[in-house]
């Protein structure tokens, strides 16, 4: 199993843009990622459609057990970041 | 955020000969090369942002809830992200 990274998408895009250079090609994907992170960060969701939502979602305070110990311990409120696969990337990955 | 707003915030931050078209034409062939890899079962790792890969469910058998029948749910793949530990950090702290 391969793993695709920034490097394998900064190629692709550099393939498929017209005019511009590989390091052009490496900043936009970059500022791609830093605008999904900054909007993530604010606690704003991002929407792609055909891909997926990233969510912020707020997890209330509740009561954990150390499963070692069995002690038992308060799990702050907080927020975290989930991902929800559009129906369309769901179905591609099953045909 | 929706997709075009990525699209203009992007727009808005890079050097001025690149048009919104360009802009746009990269922020579809990032996302097309994401699917396309989890498509073909290869995994995505994205310093900063986060990992993905396809997870393998098993067969089972479900019940509709209304009618109490039941419904063979057969095997299939899905899509799952991992958030990288930087950002996992920061929204939580938000």
């Amino acid at each position: 199993m391969a793993t695709m990274t920034k490097a394998d998408i900064v190629e692709q895009v550099y393939d498929n843009l017209d005019g511009f250079s590989k390091k052009e090609s490496a900043d936009i994907v970059e500022m791609v990622f830093e605008s999904i992170k900054e909007t993530l960060e604010t606690g704003e969701k991002i929407k792609i459609s055909g891909f997926g939502n990233f969510v912020v979602r707020q997890k209330k305070e509740r009561t954990g057990r150390n499963p070692q110990t069995g002690e038992e311990i308060r799990i702050a409120p907080r927020k975290v970041l989930t991902f929800k696969p559009s129906q369309v990337l769901k179905n591609a990955i099953n045909t | 955020m929706t997709k075009s707003d990525l699209i203009e915030a992007v727009a808005a931050n890079m050097p001025e000969h690149w048009t919104k078209k360009d802009v746009e034409s990269a922020v579809n062939t990032i996302f097309g090369a994401m699917k396309h890899a989890l498509v073909s079962g290869d995994r995505i790792e994205i310093r900063g942002l986060g990992s993905f890969r396809v997870k393998e469910r098993r067969p089972r058998i479900g019940r509709n809830p209304k009618t109490g029948a039941r419904v063979d749910i057969p095997a299939r793949k899905v899509p799952h992200f991992t958030v990288g530990k930087h950002l996992k950090a920061r929204v939580e702290a938000t």
